[in-house]
């Protein structure tokens, strides 16, 4: 049924193959079998990777994905930075040493110095040297609803960020750009807040014990059977904790033999859950099908090493929309490959659900697929819905058979009540279950800022990299220096924004992420918008050497297909 | 004068060492000035002499080779 299926999707895309030069494998496997074109030796110059192109015909709306190439003065003038920057960090580990100057870090006792060096690998040195002295852009105390606007704690450091004082005031109504809110329903008032409050009043806030034990509430299993509703999938689970979704259940799903085929970016979660199940791990490049692929070939064709015998399982661990890339899976072409070399797929819906597609059913939705060929659905309920935990969907045998094994089904405390209501009640929203268009018009509008903001980003000629779709727009800033000025200018123009750099990005790719939400009025992303446009002038980051004029195509089909 | 701050500004971030304390950024600066300095003096002294020395090795070779062999036997 697979074959037939994965044959009828592929229908005249299969055997386009470049017969360009392409070496014939060591075991010399027929190549015309090959489902996607292998990879072309040419690019187009200007753009790391140009998306879009092939296997057109698998989806139902265009794909559009640009990573600007990193122009190359400013690759050479970010490491001239970082190397200034190391130079100086061994200056002051120098005089440090020769107690020359008060160090506050930890460091080794006198009575240690012959052992193992605990304080000397580089993360030490870089977390000591760089992170230290722009840390005042993280960590920063909030002290109110981390809605479309917040109140933060106003700090001083007075001896360059080593450590803060608070002054006691308060910085009032900063633009919250940095919240993974991307429905809105981070809020203290409103239907999502009330219905919670009534559930503390009910069940009270701690349960105490684990789902298996006496922390089996009837508001879980309700949010369990919405969960399968909302997904469309047979059974779903759901756990307090989105990180321990992924890193306790892939243990459980796979073990010694198994193989793992992850994207180069995965989570952190991810990646740990694929090392803790022993597997054999392995990494495609993001987002790239004919990497997959040829992992998938040479896994099904050479079997474990050595013995040479057959992988117990495939499993391909995939994310809907990547959280540092701003970038979407290429799922119809993964769940092509998926059923054409019967392996199974683990897609982590965490950024996706919710706000992507026109139901916010996340990516399969988006793509318009059947969730049941995603064998494995997880996705968190913390960005999304505004509560807290994961879920994961999928056959009812699978969720069977995870709530036997999995740890953080079986040791973890169960979900605070009023969470599970919070997430029960905003997922109705979404549905429309609660009789009003208010998820409908949630929706529109975060696909709606979503569009606006990285057309105006991109008419700006800042690099923004990305999915067209994606709710997550990183904005390049390269330069160590400019990841604290960045940050601290914006928050000058009262703009609370997250920016990120090594160890989160490779070295040379600081950038700056915002996070749309339904929450945000035109009118706030246009005080966003204008500071950009002043703190890009000042910082000179508007790097994009592409024409001015965006693809302004599509934008309008776009967004009335997502109305109806 | 608001250019030049700019301009300031432009060279703290692209050098990285907005990031670092002042102390710092005057050591930074004064190597910075004094290399920049005695790259600056020392082709003041040194850039005529070469130059003169180039141009008698060329004008040697091109112009007057008759003459040196001649020299060179006498």
């Amino acid at each position: 049924m697979t074959e037939s299926s994965a044959n009828k999707l592929l229908n005249g895309d299969a055997c386009r193959r470049t017969s360009s030069g392409q070496k014939a494998s060591k075991n010399g496997f027929v190549k015309n079998h090959c489902l996607f074109q292998q990879p072309q030796k040419y690019r187009c110059p200007g753009e790391k990777n140009q998306h879009g192109a092939h296997n057109s015909s698998l989806y139902k709306r265009p794909f559009v994905e640009s990573f600007e190439q990193t122009p190359l003065l400013v690759a050479v003038l970010t490491y001239v930075g970082y190397g200034i920057l190391t130079i100086f960090g061994y200056l002051r580990d120098f005089l440090r040493h020769w107690n020359i100057g008060k160090c506050t870090m930890a460091r080794e006792r006198e009575e240690q110095k012959d052992f193992v060096p605990l304080y000397q690998d580089f993360e030490n040195f870089y977390t000591r040297n760089l992170y230290m002295r722009i840390r005042d852009n993280w960590n920063r105390p909030i002290c109110s609803v981390p809605g479309a606007k917040m109140n933060l704690v106003e700090r001083v450091s007075p001896d360059y960020n080593w450590t803060f004082q608070h002054t006691g005031n308060v910085v009032q109504d900063v633009i919250n750009m940095g919240s993974y809110n991307y429905l809105g329903f981070a809020e203290n008032t409103g239907a999502c807040a009330d219905a919670a409050v009534e559930v503390t009043q009910k069940y009270g806030v701690g349960v105490g014990s684990t789902r298996c034990e006496l922390g089996n509430l009837d508001i879980h299993e309700e949010l369990e059977q919405l969960v399968a509703r909302f997904l469309g999938v047979e059974s779903a689970m759901t756990f307090g904790m989105g990180f321990a979704t992924n890193s306790m259940n892939i243990p459980a799903l796979t073990g010694k033999g198994c193989l793992i085929l992850s994207d180069e970016l995965n989570h952190a979660s991810l990646v740990l859950g694929a090392r803790l199940s022993g597997s054999t791990i392995r990494v495609f490049k993001h987002n790239n099908m004919q990497s997959l692929e040829k992992l998938l070939r040479d896994a099904i064709v050479h079997g474990q090493p050595r013995t040479h015998r057959p992988w117990r399982k495939i499993l391909i661990l995939v994310e809907g929309i990547y959280s540092m890339e701003g970038s979407i899976v290429r799922l119809p072409e993964v769940i092509a490959l998926k059923k054409r070399y019967k392996a199974y797929v683990y897609l982590d819906e965490a950024h996706s659900i919710g706000a992507l597609g026109s139901n916010g059913k996340g990516v399969v939705d988006y793509f318009g697929l059947d969730p049941t060929d995603v064998d494995v659905m997880m996705g968190t309920f913390t960005k999304s819905f505004g509560g807290a935990g994961g879920y994961i969907g999928g056959r009812k045998e699978l969720i069977d058979y995870l709530r036997q094994h999995s740890h953080s089904a079986l040791y973890a405390t169960s979900m605070p009540p009023p969470v599970a209501q919070q997430i029960i009640t905003s997922m109705k929203i979404i549905m429309g279950e609660d009789g009003t268009t208010l998820g409908a018009d949630r929706l529109r509008q975060l696909s709606e800022n979503t569009t606006y903001f990285r057309r105006k980003l991109c008419e700006m000629g800042v690099i923004i990299y990305g999915n067209s779709d994606s709710p997550v727009v990183p904005v390049m800033l390269y330069m160590p220096a400019k990841i604290g000025a960045f940050g601290r200018e914006m928050l000058k123009r009262n703009i609370g924004t997250v920016v990120v750099g090594f160890p989160a990005t490779p070295i040379i790719e600081s950038r700056a992420r915002f996070c749309i939400s339904a929450a945000h009025t035109r009118e706030m992303l246009d005080t966003v918008l204008e500071a950009m446009n002043e703190v890009g002038d000042l910082l000179q980051l508007k790097y994009s050497r592409r024409e001015r004029a965006p693809p302004p195509i599509r934008w309008t089909s776009e967004e009335s297909q997502l109305q109806d | 004068m608001e250019y030049l701050a700019w301009l300031y500004y432009q060279y703290l971030l692209v050098t990285g060492i907005y990031v670092l304390e002042p102390w710092e950024k005057s050591i930074f600066n004064s190597v910075l000035f004094s290399a920049v300095a005695m790259v600056i003096y020392t082709s003041y002294v040194f850039v005529p002499i070469h130059v003169r020395l180039a141009l008698e090795f060329f004008s040697a070779i091109c112009g007057g080779q008759p003459e040196s062999t001649m020299a060179l036997m006498n």
